[in-house]
C-alpha cells in the first residue's frame, strides 16, 4: 500500500550527508559558545593584539612610519597576523591538550561522533576569532588611525589572514597531542610570544638585527605578516608564492605531527 | 513513548533469531530478553600491554542481551581497560573484540552504544541541554531532549552550565550523554564513584528502568555493594584476569556461606573437624569459624561444650566473598612468584 511506505519515510533520518553536515556545524556553534563564555580565551586572545595596537599602533605610533606605509597601518596587518596566531594556538594547542589530557576527548571518541567534526569545529572557532581580531583592528585604525585601504583590499587582507589560521591550528593541534593539560599554556606562550617578537609583528622587520632578520625567513607568522603587508603596501620580502608554498609545507609538517601523536594515543590509557 | 518502545524491541527480536536459529534445540523455548543467552559483546582471548604492564591476560568476557553484567575488582584491575576495549579506544595486544557481530570503532556500532566514563573536565562553559543537544546530534534516532532530561532527573537543571553543577549532578549529566542516542548498549564504567548515599541510589534507580527497557548494561565497580544492588552476573577481575563468575548469590557462595564466632573449651583440631567446617581460626580469646551452613555446626558445638558463650553468626556478605576472592588470588600469586 502506498500509505505504508509514506511514513516509514518520514521515520527515515536525513541522507548521511547532510546529517554529517549538519552535525559538524553544531559541532562548530558549540565549540564558539563554549570559547566565548571563557572570558580568559575570548578576552585575552581578542584584546591582547587590539591593545597592543591601540598602544603601539595608535597612541605612539600615530606618525611614526614603517617604510612607505604609516605605522597604524603596518601594525593592522602584523597584529592582525598575531592574534590570528595567538586565536589558533589557543584554541588548538591547548584546548586539545587539556581536552586530550584530562579524559573529555575519550567521551567524544567514544561516542559516534564522526571524528574530523571535533577538529573542524577548533579550525572554524580559531577562523571566527580570528576575523572578529582583524575587523576590530581595521575599524579602529580606520577610524582613529588614518589607516587608508580599499574595500576589496580590506576583504583581501582579511582573507588572506583567516587563512593563514590555518598553518597555526594545525601547528597547535600537534602541540595539542604532545603537552600535558598543565603544560601546553605555558608552551603555547614560550612558542607565540618569541616567534611574534622575532618575526617582526611588534616592530618592523628592518628595525631587528640583522641575523635575526635571517632566522625570521624560516619562521611561519613572518611569512604571514609578509602576505598581508603586501595588501596594505607594505611587504616587499621575498615573493607572494614563497610565502604560501612556505605555510603550506609547514601544515603538512604539523599535521604529519599531530597524526603521529594521534595514532600513538591509540594505544595509551589516559585517567 | 511508543516510539522509544518500537525501537527497544525490534533489534532484540532480530537478534534472538540469528542467535537461536543454528541451536539445535529440540524443545522450542519461550525466550525472554531478561533469560536470552545472546552474546552482544565480548572480549575474546584478550591480551592487554601497556609498556611492561599487563593490564589484562589472557581474558573471555562475554556480555548478553538483557543483562546488567557487573565487572566488579579493585583499582588497577583491568575493569576500564576491559571496558576501553570494547569502547574501541584502546586496540588489545593479542585476542580480538567484538560488538554487535562489529568492530567496535566501526560507526554502525557506535550508534547502538553509549558510554559513561571517567573524566576529570568536562567542557563547563556549555549548559547541560547544549552538552545533550550535541551528542544527541550524532545519534541517528536518538530521545527527545525531554525524555533524556527526565531520565537523568536533570529537568530542573537544563540550563544550568556543567561548571555550576554538584559532583552528583555532573555525574548525571555524564549519564545523560551515555543515553541520549536511545543505545542498546550501555557502558558505565565506575558511575557513581564520589556520590554521596543520596545521589549513589538515584543514580541506581535510573539504571534499573533502562534496565527493565532491556537495556544490555556493563558496569564497572570498586562497590561491591552497587554489583549486588544491580547485577544479573557478576565477573570478579583482579590483576588483570577473571577470578569468579556468577549470580550475586553465587559468587557469596563461592566462599564460605556464614561465620561462627563464639568462645569454646573445645580444641580448635575437634572444631576443624566438625561437619561443613571450612576453616578455624583463634581470634584472641574466640574462634572464627567459616562453614557453608551454620545449624550443623552450632548443634556440634553446643553439644560438644555446655560452657560455650559468646555465639555470633553472621552471612559471608559480598564484601567478604569479595575480599576472599582477591586474598586467595594475591597469596597464589605470591606463592608462585616465590617458588
Amino acid at each position: 500500500m502506498a500509505t505504508t511506505s509514506a511514513p516509514l519515510t518520514s521515520v527515515v533520518p536525513l541522507p548521511q550527508s547532510s546529517r554529517t553536515l549538519f552535525i559538524y556545524l553544531k559541532e562548530a556553534k558549540y565549540e564558539f559558545l563554549k570559547y566565548l563564555r571563557i572570558p580568559i580565551y575570548s578576552l585575552s586572545t581578542v584584546l591582547f593584539p587590539v591593545m597592543f595596537y591601540v598602544l603601539f599602533g595608535l597612541l605612539m605610533g600615530r606618525h611614526g612610519s614603517a617604510g612607505q606605509i604609516g605605522a597604524s597601518t603596518y601594525l593592522v596587518a602584523t597584529y592582525g597576523t598575531f592574534g590570528v596566531m595567538g586565536a589558533s594556538l589557543f584554541a588548538n594547542g591547548v584546548g586539545i591538550a587539556s581536552e586530550r589530557g584530562l579524559g573529555w576527548m575519550q567521551v567524544k571518541r567514544a561516542s559516534p561522533m564522526p571524528p574530523f567534526a571535533y577538529f573542524f569545529a577548533k579550525f572554524v572557532v580559531s577562523m571566527i576569532f580570528s576575523s572578529m581580531i582583524i575587523l576590530l583592528l581595521l575599524t579602529l585604525g580606520i577610524l582613529f588611525g588614518g589607516v587608508h585601504i580599499a574595500f576589496l583590499s580590506a576583504l583581501k587582507l582579511l582573507a588572506t589572514l583567516v587563512g593563514g589560521a590555518i598553518p597555526f591550528c594545525a601547528m597547535g593541534l600537534a602541540i595539542g597531542y604532545f603537552a600535558g593539560p598543565n603544560s601546553a599554556p605555558a608552551m603555547v606562550n614560550m612558542i607565540y610570544l618569541p616567534l611574534s617578537f622575532a618575526s617582526g609583528l611588534w616592530f618592523p622587520i628592518e628595525a631587528l638585527p640583522r641575523f635575526l632578520q635571517k632566522v625570521a625567513t624560516v619562521l611561519p607568522p613572518y611569512h604571514l605578516a609578509q602576505l598581508a603587508l603586501q595588501i596594505v603596501g607594505g611587504g616587499h620580502r621575498g615573493s607572494n608564492a614563497t610565502h604560501w608554498e612556505f605555510l603550506a609545507g609547514f601544515t603538512l609538517l604539523c599535521l604529519g605531527i599531530a597524526r603521529i601523536g594521534f595514532q600513538r594515543d591509540e594505544g595509551k590509557t589516559y585517567g | 513513548m511508543a516510539p522509544l518502545w518500537a525501537d527497544d524491541v525490534a533489534p532484540n527480536q532480530d537478534l534472538t533469531m540469528i542467535a537461536t536459529a543454528p541451536r539445535s534445540e529440540i524443545q522450542p523455548e519461550v525466550i525472554r530478553p531478561r533469560d536470552a543467552k545472546i552474546t552482544v559483546a565480548s572480549l575474546n582471548h584478550v591480551r592487554k600491554t601497556y609498556g611492561e604492564v599487563e593490564a589484562l591476560k589472557n581474558v573471555d568476557l562475554s556480555i548478553r542481551q538483557g543483562e546488567l553484567l557487573a565487572l566488579l575488582g579493585p583499582n588497577g584491575a583491568g575493569k576500564t581497560t576491559a571496558v576501553k576495549l570494547l569502547l574501541g579506544l584502546a586496540r588489545p595486544t593479542a585476542g580480538s573484540v567484538n560488538v554487535f557481530g562489529g568492530d567496535p570503532v566501526d560507526a554502525g556500532v557506535r550508534m547502538r552504544t553509549g558510554a559513561m566514563l571517567q573524566v576529570a573536565k568536562v567542557p563547563e562553559t556549555l549548559r547541560v541541554r547544549e552538552h545533550i543537544d550535541l551528542f544527541s546530534s550524532y545519534y541517528s534516532a536518538p530521545m527527545p531532549l525531554s525524555e533524556t532530561l527526565a531520565i537523568a532527573g536533570l529537568e530542573p537543571l537544563a540550563n544550568r552550565k556543567f561548571g555550576e553543577l554538584s559532583g552528583g549532578q555532573r555525574q548525571r549529566v555524564l549519564f545523560a550523554l551515555a543515553i541520549c542516542g536511545n543505545p542498546d548498549l550501555l557502558f558505565l564504567d565506575e558511575p557513581t564513584v564520589g556520590l554521596d548515599v543520596e545521589a549513589r541510589r538515584l543514580l541506581w534507580d535510573q539504571i534499573r528502568k533502562l534496565l527493565a527497557k532491556g537495556k544490555t548494561i556493563l558496569l564497572t565497580t570498586h562497590y561491591l555493594q552497587e554489583a549486588d544492588a544491580l547485577a544479573t552476573r557478576v565477573v570478579v577481575i583482579n590483576r588483570g584476569a577473571i577470578i569468579a563468575e556468577g549470580t550475586p548469590s553465587e559468587i557469596k557462595a563461592q566462599t564460605a556461606g556464614k561465620q561462627i564466632r563464639c568462645v569454646t573449651s573445645l580444641p580448635i583440631e575437634t572444631v576443624r573437624r566438625m561437619h561443613g567446617v571450612l576453616e578455624v581460626r583463634q581470634d584472641r580469646e574466640a574462634l572464627e569459624i567459616k562453614a557453608t551452613e551454620a545449624e550443623p555446626v552450632l548443634r556440634e558445638l553446643l553439644d560438644g561444650d555446655r560452657s560455650i558463650s559468646g555465639i555470633e553468626v553472621t552471612t559471608a556478605g559480598l564484601e567478604e566473598a569479595f575480599l576472599a576472592l582477591t586474598s586467595e588470588d594475591n597469596s597464589q600469586q605470591k606463592g608462585l612468584g616465590s617458588n
